[in-house]
């Protein structure tokens, strides 16, 4: 099946942001100009997470949202501090598409059925941070990678799907800013228990990390930050690669 | 003939990105949020996103649907996307059995699981597909007129609405080896199931062919 290509782009206070490992941040640039970039480059969708929106409370990305509505014309999800009905309201009126909830939905799961329910699964996206705690168990964590929750990710994802969400992103904390490439047997371990599409984020250095993780993980798209934000690749380049591999992926 | 289109606003989230599309495309927005609104509509847009009973009962709420039959009986422009094109058909098998406003006789039914060879099928169904336009002679001009054969478009769905008579469909996505409906048309009225506005610059043109019919 086809596979996505998703840039991530993480937010601090109106600035782009990239971490390693979820600490160390480190400011990048005017997301704006970024996402137009890589809309232009062919970005098949785009994935916005507010880094800092615990400390707020709520997700504070409206204004970001609308602006790039204004010239980025691919699908966009919205992710941190989204905690309520009303939140997801407010943020897909500002222009997004799909929302992505972690720490409420650890808190809360029903919130995961009454926003399915209240604006359909497909806008449901699970956000799940997951650190291995042994060769084949994972551990979910909220707020940035910072608190532990105690929950197994792959019992959690299945939990989150049964309630109605319609897509997981599945982040690897061990992973993350390595350029090591994806944790593919936690992956492999969500996507065998799930029919959901499942984003892979965490990781990605090579286009071949991306060909292993969708043959062996069985993953239907992949959000990138770090390779792009630094300029390591660009989204057209990984795109004729991955294509040269055998991949499915949409041609530009 | 004037470029001016209403958005029907029933409740059903992200009206921007359509709205904006629309106006890169020269046309003039409003939204139709009363009945009066859409009887004054020159062409009309049906977004949407959710479940089909919600978002029908919204538009029972809002006095819309009714009115909606009205407005086609005149032959005007009308473009259901996505659960604005499910809303469309006679009726729909989401959570449960729901009456459409029966513009296009035909069903919403679930998209399939498994592939035809048999392999597991993920749902929704995420992502970009090429449409593959079936011929339709009767259609003449159609919201594809000059939109380049091979063109992928963003679908993100589970349901999908299956015409009662085949000349009413109008272009197909392939998933697994099976058809999902893409569009249908039957006279002014018609129907998207991907989202123009965010399929780049081809759904771009899409919205333009639409303005222009």
């Amino acid at each position: 099946m086809q596979t996505r290509l998703i840039p991530r782009l993480d937010i601090k206070s109106n600035n782009l942001i990239k971490g390693v490992h979820l600490e160390g941040l480190r400011v990048i640039g005017d997301p704006r100009v970024y996402a137009r970039q890589y809309y232009a480059n062919g970005a098949d969708e785009i994935l916005y997470v507010d880094a800092v929106a615990s400390l707020y409370g709520r997700n504070t990305l409206h204004d970001l949202i609308r602006d790039t509505a204004k010239n980025v014309f691919v699908p966009m999800t919205v992710a941190g501090g989204i905690r309520s009905v009303e939140d997801v309201r407010e943020v897909l009126y500002a222009g997004a598409d799909k929302i992505g909830i972690n720490t409420a939905a650890i808190k809360r799961p029903l919130l995961i059925k009454e926003v399915a329910l209240k604006f359909g699964s497909q806008c449901m996206v699970l956000s799940i941070e997951a650190k291995r705690t042994s060769s084949k168990s994972w551990e979910a964590y909220t707020d940035s990678g910072r608190e532990r929750t105690g929950k197994d990710v792959v019992e959690w994802a299945q939990t989150g799907v049964e309630l109605g969400a319609g897509e997981i992103l599945l982040t690897s904390i061990d992973q993350e800013g390595t350029r090591k490439g994806f944790d593919i047997e936690l992956v492999r371990a969500v996507t065998s228990v799930v029919d959901v599409p499942v984003i892979s984020s965490g990781g990605m250095g090579t286009v071949e990390h991306l060909l292993q993780v969708v043959k062996y993980g069985q993953t239907d798209g992949v959000a990138i930050a770090d390779l792009l934000h630094y300029d390591r690749m660009t989204l057209k380049e990984i795109r004729e690669l991955a294509l040269m591999g055998g991949l499915e992926l949409r041609k530009i | 003939m004037s470029r001016s289109v209403s958005i029907i606003d029933y409740g059903s989230n992200n009206l921007y990105s359509i709205s904006h599309a629309l106006e890169v495309n020269g046309a003039n927005v409003k939204f139709a949020r009363t009945p009066e609104e859409i009887r004054q509509a020159d062409r009309l847009v049906i977004p949407g996103v959710g479940a089909f009973p919600e978002g029908k009962q919204n538009l029972v709420d809002n006095g819309m649907f009714d009115e909606l039959l009205a407005y086609a009986e005149k032959e005007r422009p009308l473009l259901g996307i996505c659960l604005g094109m499910q809303l469309l058909a006679t009726r729909s098998f989401e959570f449960g059995n729901t009456t459409g406003l029966n513009l296009i006789p035909g069903q919403v039914e679930i998209i399939p699981d498994k592939a035809v060879d048999g392999a597991r099928l993920k749902r929704p169904h995420i992502g970009w597909a090429k449409i593959y336009l079936i011929q339709n002679t009767s259609c003449g001009s159609t919201i594809f007129t000059g939109v380049p054969i091979g063109s992928e478009f963003y679908m993100i769905h589970s349901f999908h609405v299956v015409p009662e008579n085949k000349i009413h469909l109008l272009a197909v996505a392939k998933y697994g080896g099976h058809n999902l409906t893409a569009a249908i048309q039957s006279g002014y009225v018609m129907g998207c199931q991907f989202h123009p506005e965010k399929s780049g610059e081809c759904g771009i043109q899409v919205l333009n062919q639409f303005l222009n019919l």
